[in-house]
């Protein structure tokens, strides 16, 4: 490895966890403030330009409350859950491309921090690893609620799981990779030209019902509305993380921020074409490049295509907000309906149709 | 009667129904007029029939309460003290007059029950305090929100 490398790596590193921590206390805000205004409240708006500091305060009140652990709860366990629950969360985006390939002076570097062969198999067991988190949290709690929350949560997202490993075989199928690149690379061809529009060959329009069943178990995993009954307000108080107060509550509420990060990107990555550019970037770039502004080429290319992840990303994290003041809770064994009998037949069915598909030589 | 209605094919399958709620809370998000009072800056306008904080009404600077001891009589809460004088002229009037800010229950009635319109209840509803308030006379008689 030359020290080019090793720097390249480390700025890898530091765009992509300052990004992540930076996505929490924004997403708090836009909870907060979109929630208001979607139920036609104002929100807060009082620090700063529309309310933007409150995010800031958020994070200064979380530090400064007192870390206080009740008695009856074992030590050790409840110590250390928030970090298990947060630290795979951001595991996770470490397979996640963000932008193509770079060469400066000759070496090629590709904007994900490892480039694994096992790709999304690496997202989803490194995923599922947060789910200990909850676990330990709602045990060592030695609350019937946090018990509760925690049973449910597991039961959940062993379920969905299921669904979700299913929902993007097919999508491996057509592409003929795991790797999140080569899936990512793979989207920039086009899928049909219709009249002056060309449409990309995004796994959206490749595998529409993948994508359903793909967000939909998402939203499960990630435990937001209409699947957050390991935290059910009306029920378990709060789930799993009933007994936790000040930074301990805070690192749950930036594991499930995170997670849903981690969501939106891989939604991104699989369905929506990653950091390939936008309809209409191609043609800013041309602009740009033609000015000459910068040296190298590929860096405004490169720079588009973050930004298009980055939109893509944008998008997607509303779209989870969006959802949850939209619908309303399951109840847990409608749930567990869902899960088993409709989208696990689904993705069966799915992954059926497209070998189908392929065999007849149409994807 | 239990109306048994049998959800569509579209309804059971839930995506155009999310679909249509998603674009439903977007419409409110973007268009709704909100419903927020920004309460420093401003203030609901209450009804002239608001009961409020209490007032005794003076004319000339003198107050109109010949302390009958209607109100204390009439009030509910027993949270009204007066205790009686007699002036120069032989007139009676509160020496004291006390209302336990806390024990009333801004019914009214010593509102009603008065025959010289001396105690009133204003519009004023902003009242929070940091202690026990008891309004003495002189505050009484302070004719804030005058009606």
């Amino acid at each position: 490895m030359t020290s080019l490398e090793v720097t390249l790596m480390f700025v890898k590193i530091g765009i992509v966890l300052l990004g992540l921590l930076v996505t929490v206390p924004i997403m708090l805000f836009v909870e907060r403030r979109g929630s208001a205004l979607i139920q036609n409240r104002l929100g807060p708006n009082r620090m700063g330009p529309f309310g933007l500091f409150q995010a800031a305060c958020d994070v200064i009140k979380f530090i400064f409350k007192e870390d206080r652990a009740p008695g009856h709860v074992n030590k050790f366990y409840y110590t250390i859950a928030p970090w298990i629950a947060v630290i795979p969360a951001f595991m996770t985006f470490a397979v996640i491309p963000f932008a193509g390939s770079l060469t400066i002076d000759g070496t090629e570097t590709h904007f994900q921090i490892a480039n694994l062969d096992v790709g999304v198999l690496y997202c989803f067991s490194v995923a599922s690893l947060g789910v200990y988190g909850i676990i330990m949290a709602g045990w060592s709690s030695n609350n019937k609620y946090s018990l509760l929350g925690a049973l449910r949560s597991s039961a959940q997202m062993i379920s969905y799981e299921l669904t979700l490993g299913l929902s993007i075989i097919g999508l491996m199928m057509v592409f003929q990779s795991v790797k999140l690149g080569d899936i990512a690379a793979a989207q920039g061809e086009t899928l049909m030209q219709l009249g002056p529009v060309s449409i990309p060959k995004w796994g959206v329009f490749i595998q529409p019902v993948g994508f359903i069943l793909f967000l939909v178990s998402m939203f499960a995993e990630t435990n937001r509305l209409p699947f957050d009954l390991p935290e059910g307000e009306s029920e378990l108080i709060a789930g799993y993380h009933l007994e936790y107060g000040s930074m301990r509550f805070a690192l749950f509420m930036m594991a499930e921020f995170v997670n849903m990060a981690v969501a939106s990107g891989l939604i991104t990555t699989l369905f929506f074409g990653g950091w390939q550019l936008l309809p209409g970037f191609a043609t800013l770039v041309h602009l740009i490049q033609g000015m000459g502004l910068l040296q190298n080429d590929g860096l405004v290319l490169v720079l588009f295509q973050g930004m298009s992840f980055v939109i893509k990303l944008a998008f997607w994290m509303w779209f989870f907000v969006w959802v949850r003041w939209t619908l309303p809770r399951f109840r847990f064994d409608q749930l567990m309906n869902f899960g088993w009998k409709v989208l696990f037949p689904l993705g069966l069915i799915n992954i059926f149709v497209t070998g189908i598909l392929i065999y007849k030589g149409v994807l | 009667m239990l109306a048994q209605r049998k959800p569509g094919f579209w309804n059971r399958i839930y995506l155009v129904e999310v679909i249509r709620g998603l674009s439903i809370t977007m419409k409110n998000f973007l268009f709704h007029k909100k419903v927020t009072l920004q309460f420093p800056e401003q203030r609901r306008d209450y009804s002239t029939k608001f009961r409020g904080q209490h007032y005794i009404k003076s004319v000339n600077g003198v107050e109109n309460c010949t302390a009958c001891m209607l109100c204390p009589t009439v009030c509910p809460a027993e949270c009204i003290h007066i205790v009686a004088g007699e002036r120069e002229d032989k007139e009676k009037y509160p020496v004291k007059f006390e209302i336990d800010s806390l024990r009333c229950c801004f019914c009214g009635m010593c509102e009603e029950a008065c025959p010289k319109d001396a105690i009133k209840l204003s519009n004023i509803y902003e009242m929070s305090q940091q202690n026990r308030t008891v309004y003495e006379k002189d505050f009484l008689l302070e004719q804030r929100g005058n009606k």
